[in-house]
């Protein structure tokens, strides 16, 4: 598709001489100067828009070139506008008058010429101007005239009022909202002159109006819509059709924001009126144009929403039905929020909706608006919205997961919609195991949408089941893939994938632990007894690029799940969670880096958790010591029980907790001085790599910080200190691979060994008491002082 | 409202290193993003050119990327077809949709549809509040009407020589950004004046 030769014109367009160039304007210019262009002028003019386009650096073109451009723009051949416009695009705008937004000729722009004014407007002025042009062509303009001359106008408005929704005065937008009433529910209910219905036998008889029909063939009984058909269509039924396009863009721009300023201006009495008013449809003559638009639109939606109903005849039908639902019940919903006396008019039709609808997974998308009306209005009407959570949480992740579209729209109304969903429906923290279906599918789409809903469904009750998920996302991943391919018959398997992991899904004996991974709710446990199991049987899964896609996200989301739950987990969930990071930081799908990077997260938590609550520390010091005390772990989860070893020496101290006893800091010394040793005795065991200096050093200033604080401990590091030094004098050692790397190792041991010389100066170095480090700037009789001082200097330099 | 709609490469490009994407057709809808809110009102008209420019080949470059992990994780070959196979071509075609946060490109976020087509991807980049049942479907029509009046199948070029024609065909299905309802009569009517524009 995308050839050599359309690169090489991308390149010849960008290196044109310039010499080159200006000797292709002059052949431009003079080709231009006859009334008709020849299809030689059409293809020059292509390939100067070419040269134009292709450079992100502006070009600029001779004036009197520009000029004739400019002219161009208004010829009666659209192929002259549409080249024109085209390279006009591509070039600054004349700072000359040329295009002057408040010239009257602007009355006639054709579409391709407003499109330019739009892109070149630079201010809301020009914007401004633009609209009270177009608005006086659409009010003045004869009846009589081409079809699609004015078509333009309303996209051209909805664009404007995108960027700039104050370009409209209170007048224009009474008009524009007449107008929009006059279309939308007064256009012709007969079909307008057909192009193709030429033909032998047309005679008197084919001239006679025939009304509108519905897309399933019978003739139309109401007012003109968007799914109304017909040979051929009246203007006004175009216009109809740009109104409704731009209807909701319309209510929300102008209706929304106003409405709060209109509550309070109307006096009780009128509030009455007009809600009773609103509550019986005859009377709309009455209503000012505002409240006449949102009458009529509630009226279109509500014929939309029977006509959806019908059976089109033509595949395209019933998929701009099914968009015509969507718009319907965005726009009820916007007309409800407006005035909140239309939701008991409104919402029979909405739940009829939702029962016609729930049962089929196809009508999915159309939902989602539903689901947002029941959220909006539900309460206020006091309808039971069970049913829609049920279907929105529960089934759609569950069967719809690798649908991006929908994907993206539910987490889309989730990330919209949070706060509302949190004090409504409460169950939505449960639902997180399917939610995360969408993530474990398709993760580089959806990783963003989860890195801003994954607070909310932090709470203190899940927060230990949603760890483990999260922790065996991959596992989620490997296990669709699974389902995926067991229910879709594959058509051609890639060559060289074993069906190890296909045979265990089907098999009886496994059923448990897929359905678990698979499960919707949360609630039922926390994990899975026979993990390691399911680990093993999703082996040959770590390859699959959907799965390794998904550990790469995990990471991130960690980070999140801590981040969040510090500010509401009390320290005893705080302390569960960090007995599952020491038990999970080995239980993990063997992924290559994934396993890594989670023992790095888990290390960053570890210390932050223990920097906040001490305490932690000596709770679960007897879970952290078996870690520590497990010289296996040096080696195979080097930086967690870096981590580990730091914590158990920093905080385990009677100024953390009181609670910390002389024989559990001998305990915890000699757990780690056993493992001290035995790394520095002997080479590492085989495949593995030598302990990173880091390791040891830590270690040491462990047990160093553990001696300060019970002295008797202090000869056995000073003894361990000193052999180290013997035996590293000596030459190289088999534990430790590099020079440089032994030389730190030994300079740090010497450090912490006169340090240890006396012991009350190491208890305060290494075991500082609180006041010391955290800093207290006046309060600190030390440091008032200086502090005074300058203060009061600085005060009396300042005359 | 459709801010922009581009055709730009998702395969690689031997001129261009590994992730970038070539932007063979962008069309963006209104005034530019940065003029009329506070960001950008210090730069000159050429600035302001060439940063639509760069945002525009930066959200080519995020579809591209979105394009090869959804391809890489759903493991289909690419099949090339011929010219005359369009609607087999639209029917294998992946789709997604890229969320691009708000003032990373645009100053509110947006929503880029994309459908690749072997090679290229065309893209819709969305408002937030757009209805994106309608936004797919009619990417799919410009897409399909893209492939046929511009022999994009084959070998080539007419996608540069001839883009006053994707002008035409997005000023009837797409005028100025705006979504059309449009039922198959409609559509039908518009293509017709579309085709009679081409034919020229």
């Amino acid at each position: 598709m995308y050839s050599h030769a359309s690169e090489s014109l991308i390149k010849q367009a960008r290196e044109i001489q310039e010499s080159e160039l200006q000797k292709f304007y002059s052949r431009l210019m003079k080709m231009l100067q006859g009334k008709e262009l020849g299809h030689d002028t059409v293809d020059s003019l292509q390939r100067l828009h070419l040269i134009l386009s292709a450079t992100k650096y502006t070009r600029t073109l001779p004036l009197e070139l520009q000029k004739r451009f400019v002219a161009l723009l208004s010829s009666p051949a659209e192929q002259h506008q549409v080249l024109s416009a085209a390279v006009l695009r591509e070039t600054l705008p004349l700072t000359g008058q040329e295009l002057n937004y408040n010239q009257d000729n602007l009355g006639q722009l054709n579409s391709h010429a407003a499109g330019l004014l739009l892109s070149q407007a630079v201010s809301k002025g020009d914007l401004s101007s633009l609209c009270t042009q177009l608005l006086r062509n659409l009010e003045s303009r004869p009846s009589e005239g081409p079809t699609h001359s004015l078509m333009h106008t309303l996209p051209v408005l909805n664009n404007v009022l995108t960027h700039s929704p104050e370009c409209l005065s209170e007048d224009q937008m009474t008009l524009v909202s007449k107008k929009l009433v006059d279309w939308l529910r007064y256009a012709s209910v007969m079909q307008g002159v057909g192009t193709s219905s030429g033909g032998f036998f047309t005679g008197p008889r084919s001239r006679q109006p025939v009304p509108i029909a519905e897309l399933d063939g019978s003739v139309s009984g109401d007012f003109f819509t968007v799914l109304c058909v017909g040979q051929g269509f009246t203007e006004d039924q175009w216009m109809n059709v740009y109104s409704f396009s731009m209807l909701r863009h319309w209510l929300l721009t102008y209706h929304s924001s106003c409405s709060t300023v209109d509550a309070d201006d109307r006096s009780e009495v009128d509030g009455s009126v007009v809600s009773m008013v609103s509550a019986t449809s005859s009377s709309s003559r009455l209503l000012p144009p505002k409240e006449r638009l949102r009458e009529k639109a509630f009226q279109y939606c509500q014929r939309l929403i029977e006509q959806s109903d019908r059976k089109a005849h033509k595949k395209t039908d019933t998929e701009l039905q099914k968009a015509c639902l969507v718009e319907a019940v965005c726009i009820l919903d916007c007309v409800c929020v407006e005035d909140a006396s239309l939701v008991y008019r409104t919402f029979p039709c909405i739940k009829a909706l939702f029962g016609r609808l729930s049962s089929e997974l196809s009508n999915a998308r159309v939902l989602l608006p539903i689901a947002q009306f029941y959220l909006n209005h539900g309460e206020m009407a006091a309808v039971d919205c069970e049913n829609v959570w049920k279907v929105v949480f529960g089934r759609f992740p569950t069967e719809l997961f690798n649908d991006p579209f929908l994907a993206h729209e539910l987490l889309r109304f989730l990330r919209l919609n949070v706060e509302s969903i949190e004090l409504r429906v409460p169950q939505y923290t449960r639902y997180f195991p399917n939610l995360l279906k969408f993530l474990a599918w398709d993760s580089p789409a959806m990783v963003d949408d989860f890195v801003d809903l994954l607070p909310s469904m932090v709470t203190a009750g899940t927060a230990v089941e949603l760890l483990h998920t999260l922790l065996d996302l991959p596992c989620l991943s490997a296990t669709l893939v699974l389902q995926h391919r067991s229910t879709c018959l594959p058509i051609s398997e890639p060559v060289g994938r074993s069906f190890v992991s296909l045979d265990a899904f089907r098999n009886p004996s496994f059923r448990g632990l897929f359905l678990f991974v698979l499960r919707t709710e949360a609630g039922s446990g926390d994990t899975i007894d026979r993990l390691s199991t399911l680990h093993e049987l999703l082996v040959e899964a770590a390859d699959w690029p959907r799965v390794t896609q998904c550990a790469r996200t995990v990471p991130v989301l960690l980070h999140i799940f801590f981040n969040t739950i510090v500010t509401i987990a009390d320290e005893k969930l705080l302390a569960h969670l960090i007995l599952v990071m020491l038990e999970r930081s080995s239980l993990l799908l063997n992924i290559p880096a994934y396993i890594k990077e989670i023992h790095r997260v888990f290390s960053c938590h570890l210390l932050r958790l223990c920097k906040l609550h001490p305490s932690l520390v000596v709770n679960q010091s007897h879970e952290l010591l078996e870690f520590a005390g497990s010289t296996a772990n040096v080696y195979s989860k080097e930086e967690l029980y870096t981590h580990v070893v730091w914590v158990l020496g920093e905080y385990l101290s009677v100024s953390c907790d009181s609670r910390c006893s002389v024989s559990l800091i001998t305990s915890c010394f000699e757990a780690l001085e056993a493992v001290l040793f035995e790394i520095t005795s002997s080479a590492p065991p085989t495949g593995t790599v030598c302990p990173a200096p880091k390791v040891i050093n830590t270690l040491m200033s462990a047990l160093a910080k553990l001696a300060s604080r019970s002295h008797d401990l202090i000869p056995r590091v000073s003894l361990f200190l000193s052999k180290l030094r013997t035996v590293t004098r000596s030459g190289s050692v088999a534990w430790c691979s590099d020079e440089e790397d032994l030389i730190a190792i030994v300079t740090r041991g010497e450090e912490l060994w006169s340090l240890l010389k006396a012991p009350g100066v190491a208890q305060s170095v290494l075991t500082p008491p609180p006041h010391v480090i955290a800093p207290q700037w006046h309060r600190d009789t030390n440091v008032a002082l200086p502090l005074q001082l300058r203060a009061l200097t600085s005060l009396t330099h300042s005359q | 409202m459709v801010r922009c709609f581009l055709i730009h490469t998702v395969c690689p490009v031997s001129a261009l290193s590994a992730g970038e994407s070539r932007v063979l057709y962008s069309r963006v809808f209104g005034p530019d993003d940065g003029v009329l809110s506070e960001r950008h009102r210090d730069l000159s008209p050429e600035e302001r050119r060439l940063l639509q420019k760069e945002r525009v080949t930066a959200v080519a470059r995020q579809v591209r990327s979105a394009v090869s992990l959804s391809r890489e994780a759903s493991g289909r070959l690419i099949v090339e077809t011929m010219p005359g196979e369009e609607n087999l071509a639209l029917q294998d075609a992946d789709c997604g949709v890229v969320r691009l946060r708000a003032g990373d490109l645009f100053s509110e976020e947006t929503s880029a549809l994309w459908l690749g087509v072997q090679s290229l991807g065309f893209t819709l980049v969305c408002e937030p509040h757009e209805n994106l049942l309608l936004a797919e479907g009619t990417l799919r029509n410009l897409t399909r009407h893209c492939l046929e009046h511009l022999h994009m199948l084959g070998q080539g070029s007419e996608v540069l020589l001839k883009s006053n024609r994707i002008d035409v065909l997005l000023s009837r299905l797409l005028p100025h950004g705006q979504l059309l309802f449009l039922n198959h009569r409609f559509a039908q009517s518009l293509e017709k004046e579309v085709a009679a524009y081409m034919a020229k």
